[in-house]
This record gives C-alpha cells, structure tokens and sequence, in this order.
C-alpha cells in the first residue's frame, strides 16, 4: 500500500471509529485525524520537492537523442538464483553519451544488471550487448578486454585493503597500460584532483583511514583510471550525508558532460538519481515497468510509481 | 522419504560440483605459474606471509616434537639396552614423518586460515569483483601467487622443522640421557644412508621428505584459497571459510600423507 492510500485509509478508519464508539475517545480521535492529513500533506510536499528539484537540474542532465546507438543493450534477460526469480524478461538500452538510471526497491536486481553487463553473471536466458559484441560469446580473454573499457564503482568502493589511495587507483594502470611510473603518479594525482581530492593528503592513506564520502571518491577515481567508455555505477550515493551526495552527483553529472562517457546507475535514492539521469528504467521484483525521463516518471498515474517516488 | 532422497541428491551433485570446482581451480592456479603476467611482488609478499610468518610456531613445534620422541624413544629402547638407537629413531621419524606433516599441520592452521579469511573478506567486500571489473583474472592475481609461495616455502620449512626436531632430540639425549652426541649424530647419518641415495649422493629419506611438504604446500595453498573464493554470507561466511579451509586442509594431508607414503615406498624402495 503506498503511503497515499494509507493516509487515506487511515482517514476511513477514523470516520468509521468515530460512528461506532463513544465520544469518551474524541482527543485521540481527532489526534488520528491530524496525523492521518498531515502524512497525505507530506506526500504532497514530497512530490512538489521532487518536481522542484527536476525543475532546477533539468538544465545539468545531458539529453541524449533517441536515435543514438546504443552502447549497452539487454534483450529479454531472465536470470534465476535457485527457486528465485532475479530478472524476467529485462530489456534496456543505454545510449551512447547518455546517464541512465536503473531505480528499485532494494532486492529487485538492479545490482545483478550491472553483474550481468560485466559478464560476472551469466543470465539463464536473454542477450546482453556492450560495444555491438554479445557478452556471452565473448572468450574468457575477449571478455577481460571488454571488462578493460568498463569502468565500475562499486556500492561501498570496494577498495583494496591492503593498498594504498595511490596503488588502487594506479592498479588499472599498472594491469592495463604500459605507462611508466611518472606517468602513473601523474595519471593518479590527475584523477584525484578530478574528484576533488587532494592528491598529496590522500595518495599514502590506506582505505581504511577515509571517511565513506572519500572512498566512494577514491573508487570514482579508481573507475575512470583508464578512461573508460562506460562507467556503471552500484548505488553511488547509499549510506552517505545529504552534502556528500550531493558532491557525488556533481561528480556524475561532470564525468558525462567532460569525458562524454556513458553511464549506467543503479540506485534507489530516486532523487540523487534524477539529478544526474536523462532517462530512468524502473524495476519492480526483477521486471521493467516503467522506461521514460525523470519528468515522464513523475507526471506517472501508476500506483506503483507514485508510491515508488513517495 | 521422496523428500529425503531428493535432499540426499542435491548434497551429492552439491559436492561433486565443489570437488570439480576445486579441480579446476588447482588447474589454473598451476597453468598461470607459467603464463604472464607473473605477480612477483605478490608471490614476494605471500613468501614472507606463509613462510617468514610461520617460523616461530615451526621452530617451537619441531624442537619440542624432537625432545619428546627422544624422550618417550628412550623408554622403551633402554629396556634393550639400544638407547644408542635414538638418533636413528629421531632422525628417521622426523625427516619421514613427523617434520613434513607437522609442519605442514602448523602452516595449514596459521595461513590457510589467514588467506581464507583475505579472499573471503575480498569476496564480501566485492573486492574481487573489482579486480574482474579491472580484467585482472582473480585465479592468477590472487591464488596462483599464494600456491606458488607455499610450494616454494613448505619445504624449507619441513627442513627447518626437520632440523630443529634433531637438535631437540640431541638436546635431550645429550642432557638427560647421558648418550653422546657424536653418537646421536652418527645414528641419524646412518638412518639416512640406509634409506639409500639416488644419483648416488641424494638421500632417499630427504626425496621422501621434500615430496611430502610440496604437495601439502599445493593443498593448504588451494583449499584455503577455493573456500575463501567461494565465500558467502557476510562476516559470518568469511568465519566459516576459516574455518573450513583449516579442517580440510589438516584432514587433506593426513589423508594424501597416507597415500603419498605408499607411492614413495613403491618407487623409491621397491620390493620394501
């Protein structure tokens, strides 16, 4: 039930109770009524917010034209973990230069895509595209070589830890490219100083000596080491401080529009999410159900969408 | 019943799996040895981890294991008046026995629970998702190293162990049973010259005792390092990991020791 049809049901429930009992309940009764409105106002101010702040970035998200090729394609994807159903019958598409958002409830699959692009899964049923090339045809060495033009930050960063800021973000350097080791400092406090970090601080610091917001920085910087084609991005902004997030969306937002990258993020915090996305791929228990702009999104009648956004 | 027989089935296609999986990963865990990239850095650090790392707890283990079976030896030898035998009996069961899989026992505690424990906190942490996202091959980068210390720092250790056991046993012998050294010494020279030499001047006993480490180095290196891949389930599977890697790999070497002794025997002293 979403919380508009609860605020409403709570606002019957109350009308019912005030025919049946005896007026000795009326305080409480009307503190029921009260609370019951004011959750429906919140709705409402939720939704004004969202509609608010779509009007305000509306401006910052790159608007990718329909018929750009796509970089990564999944037709019909179905993918089943023991008795469970992951996915069913998912087909999306990311354009080239484009952010494209896949949004849904925590347990819906949306990670699993993002495994799946990456061939670290391999789906029961469907076909998966990244570059023209379906990735499940690609050899064990082809695959590694796709991997090398992806770029992933991972939900909680996944750095090593056992290796400094400046050896994780030099690693897919020192696996993927000849550069010698100037160039890979260079490269490295480059990359960091693109993430607003300062390079001297953070290069000899281990993982576990940075706040949540730095290691999710350190591993965007880890990501676009090598100046990838596709970034994918595992909730970008989960566990992190209104501020922080909004310091990773401008992250985002400033990878697509300088390196014209094109980016897929999962996520469930819808708001982060339509600051940075041009389009948005809904998932519901493991299926699309909703393909369209942020905008088209919030305009939505379904009760799934609107309980979804409130 | 139906619902017991079809449990009982998926426990056996559940382990047949991981026995097939455990396989394919001691394959190329061995092939990338010799393919490049060659991760020397890591195989350094393993080294030093497995091998440096486990000094003390070998030492320890080795000198006391060689004072006792000086010790509880001389109790029943004297009986016979053979006390003179206890170099032999020491030097025998030490270098073909007792050094490899001791050795091999102590280093399966400390570092086959420490590399499960690593890769399995990687595994949860999606380290290593990370490294696949990279196109480094987790196998090479992370098992292949660590197989490749243990082969190379297993037998040394045996050699160690084997050689602190000695001097435990001569320290025992020498003190408190009053047997000269030089006799204790000559008894363990002995001992391995009966075992006979190959190529005329390499003791069959020491072939026996390095063979041993080697393939214990090969399992404790990739049962700890398949059940720390195949983690699940948060800290509390990076726990069980631990734990599983170190009760397989013990109970792998006793149970290989058994068979590897046999094959041993028939090749290097047939008709024995």
């Amino acid at each position: 039930m979403t919380r508009d049809e609860s605020a409403d049901a709570e606002v019957r429930r109350v009308a019912d109770r005030r025919k049946a009992r005896d007026p000795a309940d009326s305080a409480r009764e009307a503190e029921l009524v009260s609370d019951a409105r004011e959750t429906k106002v919140d709705v409402e101010t939720h939704m004004a917010a969202i509609r608010d702040q779509l009007a305000e970035t509306v401006d910052d998200r790159e608007v990718v034209p329909e018929n750009t090729e796509a970089v990564i394609q999944l037709e019909n994807v179905s993918l089943t973990f023991g008795v469970r159903q992951i996915l069913k019958d998912v087909t999306l598409e990311a354009r080239k230069g484009e952010t494209l958002m896949v949004a849904g409830e925590s347990g819906s699959g949306k990670s699993t895509i993002l495994k799946l692009i990456l061939r670290l899964l391999v789906p029961d049923k469907g076909r998966i595209f990244v570059f023209d090339d379906e990735v499940e045809l690609l050899s064990f060495q082809e695959a590694l070589e796709m991997r090398r033009q992806i770029g992933m930050v991972f939900q909680n960063a996944a750095l090593f830890d056992s290796l400094t800021v400046y050896e994780n973000v030099a690693y897919p350097m020192r696996e993927n490219t000849d550069m010698d080791e100037v160039a890979i400092e260079k490269a490295v406090a480059e990359k960091l100083d693109f993430v607003d970090l300062n390079p001297k601080v953070v290069m000899p610091q281990l993982p576990s000596q940075l706040s949540g917001g730095m290691r999710k920085r350190v591993g965007i910087a880890r990501a676009i080491a090598t100046n990838p084609k596709i970034i994918l991005y595992d909730e970008p902004t989960a566990g992190l401080d209104p501020l922080t997030v909004g310091t990773i969306n401008d992250l985002v937002r400033k990878l697509q529009r300088e390196l014209n990258v094109t980016s897929l993020v999962v996520t469930h915090d819808i708001r982060a999410g339509f600051r940075v996305a041009s389009r948005v791929n809904l998932l519901r228990e493991g299926e699309i159900v909703f393909d369209g702009t942020a905008e088209e999104m919030v305009a939505s009648d379904d009760k799934y969408i609107k309980a979804f956004l409130s | 019943m139906a619902g017991f027989a079809s449990g009982f089935g998926e426990k056996v296609r559940g382990a047949a799996t991981g026995v097939l999986d455990y396989f394919v990963l001691a394959g190329r865990a061995f092939r990338f040895i010799f393919s490049r990239p060659f991760y020397w850095r890591d195989t350094l650090i393993q080294m030093d981890r497995i091998g440096v790392g486990s000094l003390p707890i070998v030492l320890l283990t080795g000198f006391f294991t060689g004072m006792v079976l000086a010790l509880q030896s001389s109790v029943e030898l004297s009986k016979f008046g053979a006390d003179v035998y206890i170099g032999n009996l020491v030097g025998a069961s030490m270098i073909r026995e007792l050094g490899p899989v001791l050795c091999s026992l102590m280093v399966a505690g400390r570092a086959a629970s420490g590399i499960a424990a690593e890769l399995g906190s990687m595994r949860v942490t999606e380290q290593i998702d990370a490294l696949q996202s990279f196109g480094t091959d987790p196998i090479k980068k992370l098992v292949t190293p660590r197989l490749l210390a243990a082969l190379l720092m297993l037998p040394i250790l045996t050699v160690v162990t084997d050689m602190v056991g000695i001097l435990g046993g001569l320290l025992i012998s020498v003190v408190r049973l009053g047997l000269s050294a030089d006799a204790f010494l000559q008894g363990v020279l002995n001992t391995a010259a009966q075992s006979g030499f190959i190529l005329g001047f390499i003791p069959k006993d020491l072939i026996t005792g390095l063979t041993k480490p080697l393939v214990f180095g090969g399992i404790i290196a990739l049962t700890a390092s398949y059940y720390g891949l195949n983690t699940k389930g948060g800290t509390e599977g990076v726990g069980a990991a631990a734990t599983s890697a170190v009760v397989t790999s013990s109970v792998l070497i006793l149970a290989v020791d058994y068979f590897l002794t046999q094959f041993l025997l028939v090749i290097l002293r047939p008709g024995q």
